[in-house]
């Protein structure tokens, strides 16, 4: 299983690095003649209304939802962890304050509190996904928060400021790489959570602008044609849910890993 | 015929062999004890008896002859009717060993219940019985009471009741005092003494101190890396040991072998020297709730340079938080901590004039919380916790000498390689992680961390308590050398009265967070003047004293 979700995962990166390799067909481009034919060998996931090779449009998409999902799981990493980081090894009014701020984030659901950033900060792929990162700092400054707590307690720690460590030396030499084990984990779940809520966005609408072949798009498009086209809506579906798969199967590995 | 009867016993760990082919008997009423290192297999041969390996363990071969029965070929079934009921078991660790959400009564009333002892009535008031026999106080009230109201030797105790309630013809033994503090571990032993005498009891007593196998058994098995490899009634192996092995833990365990004392006299400082260590009418309080509770109440003591001071006191003595004030990880609520050459900490907001360091931000702080830490270092109790999991030992070690910019890349690198020299350590260990060193090896690694950049002052956190008797000869050989060598003033925290008399020149015997009896170890230890000072020297074998 493993094996499987790491190919899936570098399967859709080469996708979103090369496609050519993968198809001849123009994303853009459509050829009115073929509208809306059924999956076959010359159109592996069939064509959309207007006649555009669905396939080519998945595999192009691939990059905006890839590098959205990164930039998302970016802002949430670093964000989150430098807050947990300081809340953790700082504690008083700070920890307090952080982490009651996190406490409030958490309660409101994922996709209103990306949705609020997005009226705040304009529709855009980029802003989709910053909404998205936004969205999920609470989660990684908490998890953080727990681990730092956890290892700043430890001997090794006490050891460090013993033989002279000053706080920030001791934080990044030892705080930090041993909190990092579930951080990572994380990370690896949020992916696959950042390309479903991303595609979510698209499909609202708050996301990339038509042409553009994002996957949420792709399947928002396809709702039209739901009744007669099954494979405009199911097929670039199929592949969000096998890479969200595949990227919480890799998280639960990496958490078994380093425990 | 033999009560046990152990043959070519062979037990394994996911095929990797932990008992290779041990015999052994035990006769009724006899106490036999088990003794090796860590890794001996002395435990996993305990197990195996009782039916109680791990899922990843395998008997091999052998048999277990419990009178006419072979154990081995038992099932798990067939295993619970004799557990408690023929065999008991006293645990290891007191503290995990109880069912935290049950009351006292009801975890010994359980053994009665599983094999059918009685109705309700019955069965409550042999517990009552059971209580006051291994001598706890109010019975009654005991057996209402969960076990973290009650103290590790009381909960040690309760184990015991649990272990002796079906009245079995052997009691297997695993460590039963190695948690507990030296003048309750007497009692304890006592009362499994007594227990024997009154029942009949055989005794399989599992332990890593030769200093108890020695006192409490009748006969001896001496094992090492799952093979035994002697066997024989207790005194003729002690004082005639034929195995190279068993001569070897006899010279290296401190509680048995006799060395001379260390004196103050033959070092080479002046007497009218300045003292290295003045610790000064110390106090910490903590709040517990409402009521604050003094942890250390006015200690004083003097150290000289080039000497060693312990502190010596059971758990609860204030002893481990004396010393973390001294090396400034706690501030003291009043009085003052002076160190030649450091300073002096004082309790925050106390005037204690010039090179005073307040004490406020002494883990983290400024620059003079900072050069402090180059007079004075620590080293841990637990080495396996004491290491960053995720550096190389040489990173370990050159970690001091970064932290104060001490030399450039190429002369910390060799400064490195001479400490590594100095504690006896290959350098082909720097590129490994801890976890793939040895307990004795890591505790010489903190020590050549600690040494990194030349402190005066090294203060020993129960530094050997965790290790075998043969690597804690080895690494009290190895401190006693960087004594001498490098004129270093250690503070040497322990319980272990036995390792206190090897290493250290002068005592502060501490209780319930005061200094009961000062002295130099000669004269505490030949000459002990407070009760409790005799009561803990009561407690350890007979050599010694």
């Amino acid at each position: 299983m493993k094996v499987l979700s790491w190919l899936t995962i570098a399967l859709v990166v080469l996708w979103a690095v090369v496609p050519a390799l993968f198809t001849g067909y123009d994303p853009l481009a459509g050829v009115p003649a073929e509208k809306l034919r059924p999956p076959s060998l010359e159109h592996l996931f069939g064509t959309d209304a207007v006649g555009r090779d669905l396939f080519a449009r998945v595999v192009h998409g691939s990059v905006h939802s890839l590098s959205g999902a990164f930039v998302a799981v970016a802002v949430g990493l670093l964000a989150g962890t430098l807050l947990g980081l300081l809340a953790g090894s700082t504690g008083g009014l700070l920890d307090d304050a952080v982490m009651r701020v996190a406490d409030v984030l958490l309660s409101v659901p994922g996709l209103l509190l990306a949705l609020t950033v997005i009226i705040l900060l304009g529709p855009g792929t980029v802003n989709v996904a910053i909404a998205v990162g936004i969205g999920s700092v609470a989660a990684f400054a908490r998890l953080a928060r727990s681990e730092v707590v956890r290892v700043r307690r430890s001997d090794y720690v006490e050891a460090a400021f013993g033989s002279g460590g000053r706080f920030p030396a001791v934080l990044w030499r030892h705080v930090l790489p041993n909190s990092l084990g579930p951080i990572i984990a994380l990370a690896a779940l949020q992916f696959g959570v950042a390309i479903l809520a991303i595609s979510t966005l698209g499909f609202l609408g708050y996301g990339a602008e038509p042409p553009t072949p994002e996957w949420g798009l792709l399947i928002s498009e396809g709702r039209n044609y739901l009744a007669t086209s099954w494979w405009l809506t199911t097929l670039p579906g199929v592949v969000v849910v096998a890479v969200v798969l595949a990227a919480s199967r890799i998280s639960r590995s990496i958490g078994r890993d380093r425990t | 015929m033999s009560l046990l009867d152990v043959r070519d016993l062979a037990v394994s760990y996911d095929a990797r062999p932990a008992v290779q082919g041990i015999s052994f008997t035990v006769e009724p009423g006899e106490v036999v004890a088990v003794v090796g290192e860590s890794g001996s297999g002395k435990t996993t041969t305990a197990h195996s008896i009782i039916g109680l390996l791990p899922p990843n363990a395998t008997l091999d071969g052998g048999r277990i002859l419990l009178g006419d029965s072979d154990l081995a070929t038992w099932s798990t079934r067939r295993m619970e009717s004799i557990r408690g009921a023929q065999i008991g078991l006293i645990p290891q660790d007191p503290s995990n060993s109880l069912n935290p959400v049950k009351t006292v009564g009801a975890q010994i009333g359980e053994v009665l219940r599983i094999h059918k002892r009685g109705d309700r009535r019955t069965i409550s008031r042999r517990v009552v019985n059971l209580l006051t026999r291994v001598g706890l106080p109010d019975p009654e009230t005991r057996a209402r009471q969960y076990p973290h109201e009650l103290s590790g030797g009381m909960r040690q105790r309760v184990l015991i009741a649990i272990a002796i309630a079906l009245e079995p013809r052997l009691v297997i033994a695993d460590e039963p005092t190695s948690a507990l503090d030296v003048t309750v571990q007497r009692r304890i032993l006592d009362l499994i003494d007594d227990l024997r005498a009154e029942f009949g009891t055989a005794v399989l007593l599992v332990t890593h101190d030769l200093g108890i196998a020695a006192n409490r058994s009748d006969r001896l098995i001496v094992m090492k890396d799952g093979r035994i490899e002697e066997q024989g009634p207790s005194g003729q192996v002690l004082s005639d040991p034929r195995a190279a092995y068993t001569g070897q833990l006899l010279r290296d365990a401190p509680a048995l072998s006799v060395r001379e004392f260390r004196a103050v006299e033959q070092t080479p400082e002046e007497p009218t020297a300045e003292p290295a260590i003045v610790v000064h009418n110390l106090v910490k309080e903590f709040r517990v709730g409402r009521r604050p509770f003094r942890a250390v109440d006015g200690v004083s003591f003097e150290v000289r340079p080039g000497t060693t001071h312990a502190l010596v006191g059971e758990s609860g003595s204030g002893k481990t938080t004396t010393a973390r004030m001294v090396v400034r990880f706690a501030e003291p609520t009043s009085g003052t901590v002076t160190i030649a050459g450091a300073g002096t900490v004082a309790a925050p907001g106390t005037a204690a004039g010039v090179g005073t360091v307040a004490g406020a931000g002494a883990v983290a702080g400024g620059r003079a919380a900072r050069d402090f830490r180059r007079h004075v270092q620590l080293v841990y109790q637990n080495p396996y916790s004491s290491l960053d999991p995720r550096q190389s030992i040489a990173a370990i070690v050159e970690e001091p000498l970064r932290n104060f910019r001490l030399g450039d890349r190429a002369a910390r690198r060799r400064r490195v390689r001479d400490l590594m020299e100095r504690v006896a350590l290959p350098e082909s260990l720097l590129d490994r992680r801890p976890r793939e060193l040895s307990g004795g090896q890591r505790q010489r690694v903190a020590i050549a961390r600690a040494l990194a950049v030349d402190p005066g002052v090294v203060v020993l956190d129960e530094a050997v308590s965790a290790l075998d008797v043969t690597v804690q000869a080895q690494i009290l050989d190895l401190l006693e050398e960087l004594q001498r060598d490098l004129g270093l003033t250690y503070l040497f925290i322990s319980h272990d009265l036995a390792v206190v008399r090897q290493i250290s020149h002068t005592v502060s015997v501490m209780n319930k967070g005061r200094i009961v009896e000062f002295g130099t170890t000669q004269r505490v230890f030949t000459d002990p003047r407070h009760d409790y000072t005799r009561e803990l020297l009561a407690a350890i074998p007979e050599p010694v004293r």
